[in-house]
């Protein structure tokens, strides 16, 4: 059996073939240019070869957007890389009131192809300005949409939908994630399988054949899927809890009523992610819920994120604060007694 | 000027009121020396977009307009100077001061006050109001500085696809305490983008004068990006259009982006009702008005295009008032 794609190879070869595909695409961003091929390499060798399309940009994350916002405008694609998702905040800006809005506010829909990558997360000691999940603060923003890079979703296919949509996007990337393998045939491990179901968020369905219906649904987002996937594991060998792990690809706009016939197999409910608390996309998700599945429920949506607290920079701190495997195996097992 | 927008249009009638008082100092209270007498259809033009300003403030006055807006008065001649040097394919990224560009480009007073009005046949259906406007490659919005990387991407598209074309930035001296005006001109002059920049630097951001609120100058910071800097104090049309000529060639051609500082006047408020500058500086602004410059030197041909373009405002004003209002149906 051939070696499986790490997640980093799985975006480069994406990116390749955007870049290919259409000559009116671009990708901007810093440190891109070979032989650096940007910060996580997820850019390396596009320079070399499709030297018009690519821009290594000046460190001006509220700029390059702007940038990547005028070529949408004129009639391109543009994929603008962030090098820390922590600096989406200086492009803010130009992805709220001008490409977000210039959708709609012209009274006509003005297309806007347009992706901003931002590497995300913590869990690698980067510290408080380099680890930070921003997804909860792009929620909610007319005609901007969010997903998040998983191992079930080839980013082909991601990337093309998100430019297809003629919407600017934001796609978040677990900076952990891009060391790991794509999962590929159905197959996550020795006990679990997965599938991809049809709903608009293309969600994938991780499951252990022959378990019947789940005692729990976890939903989590793809930087949380190596986390989850230990946690439904330590769950079903150790406490016999059988748990199903839902991974959309698409986190905002979410359409909680697709996924209905699935969630409510279960009488439990637990949405997992590296938000920090309050205001995160687990609660929204879990005010949905509430509002559609409420008699089923054996009990409230267990939502899990960070702390409320910054991402601190020595292992054992960042541990602490952001969700581990054993913190979404001891909530379950508390909120199953 | 009689601007009831609920009447049914009754004919053109003589505009009246404080424009048309008979001129008591035969001097005019002109400061600078005589305008050059300019084309009928430039000065139409200019007269135009003064007349749908005043409009715009006496609407707002009889509590007709919903929200905001902010008039050009005085700066009129910016855009009537350039556009004859831009072509369709030119982008032109306009700011919340911005009807007498999309005036100058399109002569749609019509469109552009039934975008005001919320009213039917507007241009972005009442969506985007004054401040917000796309059409064709004319495209406004209101944060300032925003729109230079905007223009730097474009920019880049046309320098690739449609070689010959450049994107106009029109944005004022306040907007140069944006951050996002550097990081544009950084990319721009790195990367040789034809991007034109037109500061109408009017002297006041809103309420702070310039010198309270900008450290240096425009010309030092285009200078440290290595970018090109006109300064441009004529408010003559003619003289306007004869400097930018080879300005507009030179980013065309060479696609090399410049800025151009036109020191200019703002006669009228910042929006509405909100002109807090002393008498003596108001005063100040007026006597550099092109419009009353114009008028003491040109009396004969003025007289007659001021009250055409008056009664077509009105015209405009009556029949887009009794217009339906908006829909937005693209959604």
């Amino acid at each position: 059996m051939s070696r499986r794609q790490r997640v980093a190879e799985n975006l480069n070869d994406a990116l390749h073939h955007l870049l290919a595909a259409h000559p009116g695409t671009y990708v901007i961003g810093e440190d891109l240019a070979d032989p650096y091929g940007g910060a996580f390499k997820v850019t390396r060798g596009l320079s070399d070869r499709f030297p018009d399309q690519v821009l290594s940009s000046p460190l001006s994350e509220g700029g390059i957007a702007g940038v990547g916002a005028g070529l949408a405008l004129a009639g391109n694609r543009s994929v603008v890389e962030v090098m820390f998702s922590d600096f989406a905040a200086l492009a803010f800006d130009p992805l709220l009131n001008f490409a977000a809005k210039s959708v709609s506010m012209y009274g006509r829909r003005v297309p806007m192809s347009m992706v901003v990558r931002c590497p995300t997360g913590g869990n690698r000691g980067y510290g408080p300005t380099h680890s930070q999940s921003l997804q909860k603060h792009f929620l909610g923003i007319p005609s901007l949409h969010l997903r998040e890079v998983t191992p079930f979703h080839d980013n082909r296919r991601v990337l093309t939908a998100m430019l297809d949509r003629e919407e600017p996007g934001v796609l978040f990337e677990d900076k952990v994630l891009y060391t790991r393998a794509m999962y590929r045939d159905g197959v996550v491990d020795d006990l679990f399988r997965y599938e991809v179901l049809t709903d608009p968020a293309e969600t994938a369905r991780v499951f252990a054949p022959d378990c019947g219906p789940p005692d729990w649904i976890v939903l989590a987002p793809g930087g949380l899927t190596e986390r989850a996937v230990a946690a439904l594991r330590s769950l079903l060998l150790e406490e016999e809890i059988t748990c199903e792990l839902l991974v959309p690809s698409q986190l905002y706009p979410f359409d909680t009523e697709a996924l209905l016939p699935v969630l409510s197999r279960a009488g439990r409910v637990c949405v997992v992610e590296d938000s920090t608390a309050d205001g995160t996309w687990g609660e929204l998700l879990a005010q949905r819920l509430h509002e559609r599945l409420w008699r089923r429920l054996a009990r409230p949506v267990l939502a899990l994120s960070a702390g409320p607290s910054i991402v601190p920079t020595a292992a054992h701190l960042e541990h602490e604060v952001l969700p581990q495997s054993s913190t979404i195996h001891r909530a379950i097992v508390e909120a199953t007694k | 000027m009689n601007v009831t927008s609920a009447s049914p249009a009754v004919g053109p009638r003589p505009a009246t009121g404080p424009e048309y008082a008979p001129e008591r100092d035969p001097g005019g209270g002109a400061a600078g020396p005589p305008l050059s007498r300019l084309s009928d259809a430039d000065l139409d033009t200019l007269l135009m977009i003064r007349h749908f300003e005043l409009a715009v403030l006496e609407l707002f006055s009889q509590g007709k307009l919903h929200g905001t807006t902010h008039t050009c008065l005085g700066q009129e001649y910016i855009p009537v100077a350039l556009y004859p040097l831009l072509g369709d394919g030119d982008y032109v990224f306009s700011n919340h001061r911005g009807h007498g560009h999309y005036l100058a480009r399109f002569q749609d007073p019509h469109g552009l006050l039934a975008e005001i009005m919320g009213r039917d046949g507007a241009v972005c259906h009442g969506v985007g109001g004054s401040q917000h406007i796309y059409r064709d490659r004319y495209l406004s919005t209101g944060v300032q500085g925003q729109s230079l990387p905007v223009a730097v991407g474009v920019g880049l598209h046309l320098k690739r696809a449609e070689p010959g074309r450049i994107a106009v930035v029109h944005i004022g001296d306040g907007t140069w305490g944006e951050g996002a005006v550097y990081e544009a001109l950084n990319m721009a002059g790195l990367w040789q983008v034809p991007v034109l920049v037109v500061v109408e630097h009017n002297g006041i951001a809103q309420s702070t004068p310039t010198e309270r609120q900008m450290a240096g100058t425009v010309a030092a910071r285009a200078a440290a990006f290595g970018v090109g800097h006109l300064r441009i104090d004529s408010v003559d049309v003619t003289d306007v259009r004869a400097a930018l000529t080879p300005v507009v060639g030179q980013v065309r051609d060479r696609h090399q982006p410049y800025v151009v500082e036109c020191v200019t006047h703002r006669v009228g408020p910042h929006s509405k009702g909100d002109d807090t500058r002393p008498p003596e500086v108001r005063e100040r602004a007026a006597r550099h008005d092109w419009y009353r410059r114009y008028r003491h030197h040109h009396p004969g041909q003025f007289a007659a295009a001021d009250r055409a373009q008056a009664e077509a405002v009105a015209a405009v004003v009556r029949e887009v008032g009794a217009r339906p209002a908006s829909r937005w149906e693209a959604r």
